[in-house]
């Protein structure tokens, strides 16, 4: 089994029961984490970056990481930030300040959605039952982040290691995402 | 199910992930005072539904959620072009005619 | 003792595993590696069905996808899945089969006397007999016919097995694995390419399977499959996907594949599909679909025990299965003649080979003769003896004349037959490749590629096992250098025998019997003749796709792979035309039939569709709410109470909401989050109200309109700072309000520094509404003076509840003092059980979307998408109030100008009393002036919402109606089937008109 820790953000929540635990691939449940919207232009990227701790990425698809921090580009003038839950108001506060009057949006989503890691040697196969992207390493490269779909439900998906994916839904989405991924996962038990 | 450029994300996705939005190049008078009836009705409503080469809007409403335009024929469903929202409109009969060869 | 049709070595079957299967309830014996359709020739049943109408009896034609006669039942689990074709169906140790389309059994059939009665069902005869008198057609056709059509039973219960699905990119994708398959397979995947490799068989191989007349390196053919097949499973880019059919090939490369995953087994595994959708990307397709061999029309050619020559020697080199101990070959080309070879060679008697050419190949005659084989050269079958099983064949002369003279009869059990090949261009067509008419070959083969696909093989005509080698491995290296750019040194395996066969034959074949009083079947599945075809064209049919439909050749599961290029040619002759001015009928996917599950894929039961709930969930689950469906999301509807029915417990609801408080999951509602220093000037554009001076603090009822001019959202809108505001949106309407903002600002105003948010699911909101509303929230909001003074009616502020951050808001959708608070949705189910529990305290309620409903509509609020229907703008719903009067533009404003918009005669937003309280309308009901308006009347106007008021003991509606605003205290009628329902107009507010109760 790889490594189930997504990485210093995004970690298994250990009050939680595994959703899925099997040889080849396991489904669990991720701790809270404050999730931040980032809204603005070119211009105020860097003093954003400054202010939170980690470069805000450009390239299309693509993350930027610090310890504790994690910063996904979601479109052209759209990035979400990842910070421990605790530090919510702290990183807020800060943004705002480093920002000034350059004109931005900051809106706190960390409650909208809920993630779930999906890791192991299948995780890939499994996500490919319901996302028509092309996953293959190649194609989807560790530190991967995009929007997609998930059979019918709007998902975000950001591969963090070469057999681990985080998989975020609107949190009235996740029973449908999670479940899902539960029953075909429990396929591979039986193959 | 169509394949679909997005010049954002510099990447392509399946149909699934956009919303087709009709027709590019429809602006919203920048003075609507000064449109005529005739003129706004047809800034609402009249659209060439052109069969072959059509300049139309995409969202890219499931990934990076920007509007874009794309150039398909309509009767072949090729794409011909991707460009980004505010580019100006490429020459659909120069596009025809190089498809075409 | 058992199976006295098999052969005493040789096939693939594995002869040590016997396997016991049922028929029609009788048992019988077969082997691992059979289908059931070898499995039951080897045992020597070839009556495996009845026609479809003339209910003929019918056998196995084919060894492949396209069978048109054995359609089965399977049972298993004590479910039976109808019309799967015997010949794709594997042999399992107690598989179950059935017979179809026959009553009370197989072999005597009541519905045979349809074949007695023929003479009355021509082509079109449905067409031609129910056209009158009209109202037969609901009470005595319809139901005949229906219970007359159809193949197989439908299966009784929901289907229990799970269907998988996966989505995949490849470079290559190769359909079919004979040899050209193969070859294009392992050329492709030398090269590096991702390669997926399908066919829809259970074994890779195609045609190479039943090959024993050539070898390939100088190996058999089926040990070169088998070297292949295992190099190609150490390879890591390729994939095999055996029992696989791609089965619709889309736009844009796109091809879909149904793997039939546990099909095969005794005892599968619950947990695995028994189908899987693969969704395939390719970047290239090789398109080896291999060719099937065409039927001769030849009078009675359906009796049981006529196959087609090669699937003849399929059963017997692939199953160990011999068609026959006295088989007749008759053929209009050569391979035929190899079948007769092998047939002999494994003892079996070959009364002759009759082909109607009139000087076949020397060197075929040379080998017959040196076996003893009869040859008839320049002789067809003229017509078939037996009703269950072939007992015998009429043969006849072809005579210079064109007649044809009787040749005497030769007694058989089975007759193998061989009219030549056709391409199989099903996926090519399906891609929008157009075929072209290759005179040569007298076939329609792949025209120009329109999508990024190649043909290899015989699916292109190409014949020859060397030929179809070398074709396939240039086909591989071709698409893999077309997907990847990447080319590899690729050694061609060279074959030997297997050699191309020449002629073949089109259409209905001559004969010397009576032409009124024979059968020579085209369509075998829906009993279509050459002379109904030829009716069709004698009736004003001219073009194939209208013969198609009149005689139904072409329509049946195998899509006319095996009729149709006969059907054109029968045509074209009747036509006088040639058949390439007949034209082609085009190839639709699926392939093959596909299974409703298959498509359904995971979407059912609790997954159709995503069912989104909202944090008081649980609870109301405990307290026995009701919930109903808004979109995806569950909302709780009402809360009954000791047995209460739904009338009592909103009844109850509203009156205790009124009177005391209650208690509302309004967490559903959209929020978007507007934020920028041009925020206050995007809403001052999008929403028709001025919001430049609402001071932060502050809330507003936006009201949205669309450009032109009607009313498409609404929502109340707070302002938290100069640069944020909090918007709210119907339940319904988030999704698009969100994409309307997203497209003007992206759009239409790019310089604007604002963003929007959804905010929707951040968090959970309660509506605390009622008198008693303050003193409920009180204990718990802390941070705010709540007085009526301090906290009025529209304001919000940010507070905490519990402790928790909140979003508080003075606001009310009832009429009664109200709060709406917003908690991060994690705290939401605290904040619900925290309130739900004081509410009690107060004699309060908690309550549902009907209630909701009441409460509004006594108030006279409108319901977005109810009492508005895309076609209202704001002065027809009396809301002309909140349109700011000095704005220059907003969305809509223009809109609302233009002259159909101000002109007289609008429908207008009232109220509706009828005159009797206890009336209650139909919500949708039309509105007329006149107590018994005559048919045709238009419509005044409709009723959209109707309810009892609990607070006003009495019904009440709410309409929209022509000039409504002008026609208060005046009486309309609702004609309803029951007699006239008189109403007077009102004004929409018929509770606490001044109100005083807000601002408490």
């Amino acid at each position: 089994m790889s490594d189930l820790l997504a990485n210093d953000l995004i970690t298994p929540d250990a009050g939680e029961a595994p959703l899925l635990a099997q040889a080849d691939v396991s489904i669990l449940k991720a701790v809270p984490v404050t999730r931040l919207s980032y809204r603005g232009r070119e211009g105020s990227l860097k003093a954003a970056g400054k202010a939170f701790g980690v470069a805000l990425p450009v390239q299309p698809l693509s993350n930027s990481t610090a310890p504790k921090r994690a910063a996904l580009w979601m479109g052209p003038d759209e990035w979400t930030l990842l910070a421990p839950e605790e530090e919510l108001n702290a990183v807020f506060e800060a943004i705002e300040k480093g920002l000034g009057d350059t004109p931005h949006a900051l809106v706190d989503v960390s409650h909208r959605s809920l993630a779930v890691i999906v890791s192991g040697a299948k995780a890939e196969w499994l996500l490919n039952t319901g996302i028509f992207i092309d996953l293959s390493l190649e194609a989807f490269p560790v530190g991967t982040v995009t929007r997609t779909i998930f059979h019918k439900a709007p998902v975000m998906l950001w591969r963090t290691g070469p057999d681990t994916f985080v998989v975020e839904s609107w949190v009235s989405f996740m029973d449908y995402v999670s479940g899902l991924l539960v029953q075909v996962g429990q396929e591979l038990a039986a193959a | 199910m169509l394949l679909v450029y997005c010049p954002y994300c510099d990447v392509e996705r399946a149909e699934t992930e956009f919303a087709c939005r009709g027709e590019a190049h429809i602006a919203r008078p920048a003075d609507p005072t000064q449109v005529s009836d005739e003129d706004w009705v047809n800034y609402l409503y009249m659209r060439t539904n052109t069969k072959g080469v059509y300049a139309e809007r995409w969202r890219h409403i499931h990934g990076c959620g920007r509007f874009f335009n794309a150039v398909r024929d309509t009767v072949s469903d090729r794409f011909l072009k991707f460009y980004k929202a505010g580019e100006t409109m490429p020459d659909l009969e120069a596009i025809a005619k190089e498809a075409g060869k | 003792m058992s199976q006295p049709f098999r052969t005493e070595k040789g096939g693939r079957i594995d002869r040590a595993e016997q396997l016991t299967f049922t028929f029609d309830g009788e048992e019988m014996q077969g082997h691992k590696g059979d289908t059931l359709a070898s499995a039951l020739l080897a045992n020597g049943v070839h009556l495996v069905g009845r026609s479809f109408k003339y209910h003929r009896p019918r056998g196995i034609i084919s060894a492949g996808s396209e069978e048109p006669n054995a359609l089965v039942g399977v049972y298993r689990n004590g479910d039976q899945t109808p019309n799967l074709r015997a010949t794709q169906v594997e042999l399992y140790q107690g598989l179950e089969a059935i017979s179809q389309n026959r009553f009370p059994s197989l072999g005597f059939d009541i519905g045979a006397v349809n074949d007695l009665m023929s003479p009355l069902f021509p082509a079109g005869f449905y067409y031609k007999t129910f056209m009158w008198p009209k109202s037969f057609w609901d009470r005595v056709y319809e139901p005949i016919i229906r219970a007359a059509a159809g193949l197989g039973k439908p299966p009784k219960n929901p289907d229990h097995d799970v269907y998988g699905n996966i989505y995949v990119h490849c470079d290559v994708l190769v359909a079919g694995s004979g040899p050209s398959g193969l070859a294009a397979a392992l050329a492709a995947a030398e090269t590096g390419a991702k390669v997926i490799l399908c066919d829809e068989q259970a074994e890779f191989g195609g045609s190479l399977l039943s090959e024993t007349s050539a070898s390939i390196d100088g190996k058999d053919p089926c040990d070169w499959v088998a070297e292949t097949i295992a190099k190609l499973m150490t390879m890591d880019n390729v994939t095999l996907l055996p029992r696989t059919t791609a089965f619709g090939y889309f736009a844009h490369n796109f091809v879909a594949l149904a793997e039939r995953v546990t099909e095969h087994l005794s005892n599968p595994d619950p947990k695995l599909p028994r189908e899987r959708l693969w969704q395939v990307r390719a970047k290239e397709v090789v398109i080896a679909a291999g060719a099937i061999e065409r039927p001769m029309v030849f009078p009675e050619n359906d009796r049981p025990g006529i196959l087609m020559a090669e699937s003849g020697r399929t059963y017997l080199n692939r199953y160990g299965v011999k068609v026959g101990h006295k088989v007749l070959v008759t053929t209009a080309c050569d391979t035929a003649w190899q079948a007769a070879f092998d047939l002999k060679d494994h003892g079996v008697e070959v009364v002759a080979i009759a082909d109607m050419r009139e000087t076949p190949p020397a060197n075929l005659i040379s080998i017959a003769e040196a076996r003893g084989i009869r040859v008839e050269a320049g002789c067809v079958v003229t017509g078939t003896l037996g009703r269950k099983r072939v007992k015998g064949a009429l043969l006849g002369k072809l005579m210079t004349s064109g007649k044809v003279a009787s040749g005497g009869q030769v007694a058989c059990d089975a007759i193998l037959m061989s009219g030549g090949w056709t391409p199989t261009v099903s996926l090519y067509s399906q891609s929008r490749g157009k075929v072209v008419w290759d005179a040569d070959k007298g076939a329609y083969v792949p025209g120009k590629s329109v999508q990024n696909e190649r043909s290899t093989g015989a699916s292109k005509g190409l014949y020859g096992l060397q030929a179809t080698l070398e074709d396939g491995y240039a086909a591989g290296e071709e698409a893999a250098k077309a997907a990847t750019g990447k080319s590899a040194k690729i050694t061609y395996s060279v074959a030997t025998g297997g050699e191309a066969g020449a002629g073949g034959t089109l259409g209905a074949l001559p004969h010397d019997r009576n032409a009124a009083r024979v059968k020579a079947f085209v369509d075998y599945q829906n009993d279509v003749t050459a002379k109904d075809v030829k009716l069709a064209v004698r009736e004003g049919m001219q073009s194939i796709e209208h013969i198609k439909r009149y005689t139904t050749t072409g329509m049946a599961t195998d899509q006319g792979r095996l009729s149709n290029m006969n059907a054109l040619q029968i045509a074209s002759g009747a036509l006088e035309r040639p058949v390439t001015d007949v034209g082609l009928t085009t190839f639709r996917l699926p392939f093959t039939p596909t299974t409703f599950g298959l498509f359904a894929g995971v979407s059912r039961g609790d997954f159709f569709d995503p069912v989104r709930n909202t944090p008081s969930h649980d609870w109301v689950v405990a307290n026995g709410g009701v919930y109903e469906d808004v979109g995806q999301w569950k909302r709780t509807w009402y809360f009954p109470k000791d047995g209460e029915d739904m009338h009592a417990a909103v009844a109850r609801e509203c009156k205790t909401a009124r009177e005391s408080v209650g208690l509302f999951d309004a967490s559903t509602l959209g929020k978007i989050e507007v934020v920028g220093p041009d925020a206050a000037e995007f809403l001052e554009r999008m929403y028709t109200n001025p919001w430049k001076k609402l001071a932060p603090g502050r809330c507003r009822y936006g009201l949205l309109l669309n450009d032109a001019g009607f009313i498409v959202d609404d929502g109340v809108i707070g302002r938290l700072a100069e640069d944020r505001f909090h918007v709210t949106t119907t339940t319904g309407g988030a999704p698009s309000v969100f994409a309307t903002m997203e497209d003007y600002l992206q759009t239409e105003w790019p310089d604007l520094d604002v963003w929007i948010t959804s905010t929707t699911e951040q968090f959970a909101v309660a509506a605390v509404q009622g008198p008693k509303a303050r003193e409920v929230i009180a204990p718990f909001i802390e941070g705010v003076d709540l007085s009526a003074e301090a906290f009025p009616h529209m304001s919000v502020v940010e507070a905490t509840f519990c402790g928790v951050p909140c979003r508080l808001f003075r606001i009310s959708f009832t009429g009664e003092l109200g709060f709406e608070i917003n908690v991060p949705r994690r705290h939401g189910k605290m904040m619900w059980e925290t309130l739900a529990k004081e509410i009690e305290k107060h004699n309060g309620t908690v309550y549902g979307t009907e209630t909701m409903h009441v409460l509004r509509a006594e108030k006279g609020y409108i319901i977005v998408g109810q009492d508005t229907d895309g076609t209202v703008t704001p002065q027809d719903a009396g809301m002309s109030w909140a349109i700011g009067k000095k704005k220059l533009d907003f969305v809509g404003k223009r809109g609302l100008e233009r002259p159909d918009l101000v002109a007289e005669n609008r429908k207008q937003f009232v109220g509706l009393l009828t005159k009797d309280p206890k009336v209650k309308l139909e919500e949708g009901a039309q509105i007329t002036v006149a107590e018994n308006p005559a048919t045709g009347t238009p419509a005044e106007g409709h009723v959209t919402s109707s309810y009892y008021s609990p607070a006003l003991d009495r019904n009440i509606a709410l309409a929209i109606v022509k000039n409504g605003h002008a026609l208060e205290g005046k009486t309309l009628y609702v004609p309803m089937p029951n007699g006239s329902i008189p109403v007077e107009v009102t004004g929409p507010v018929f509770y606490d008109k001044e109100g005083a109760r807000l601002n408490v």
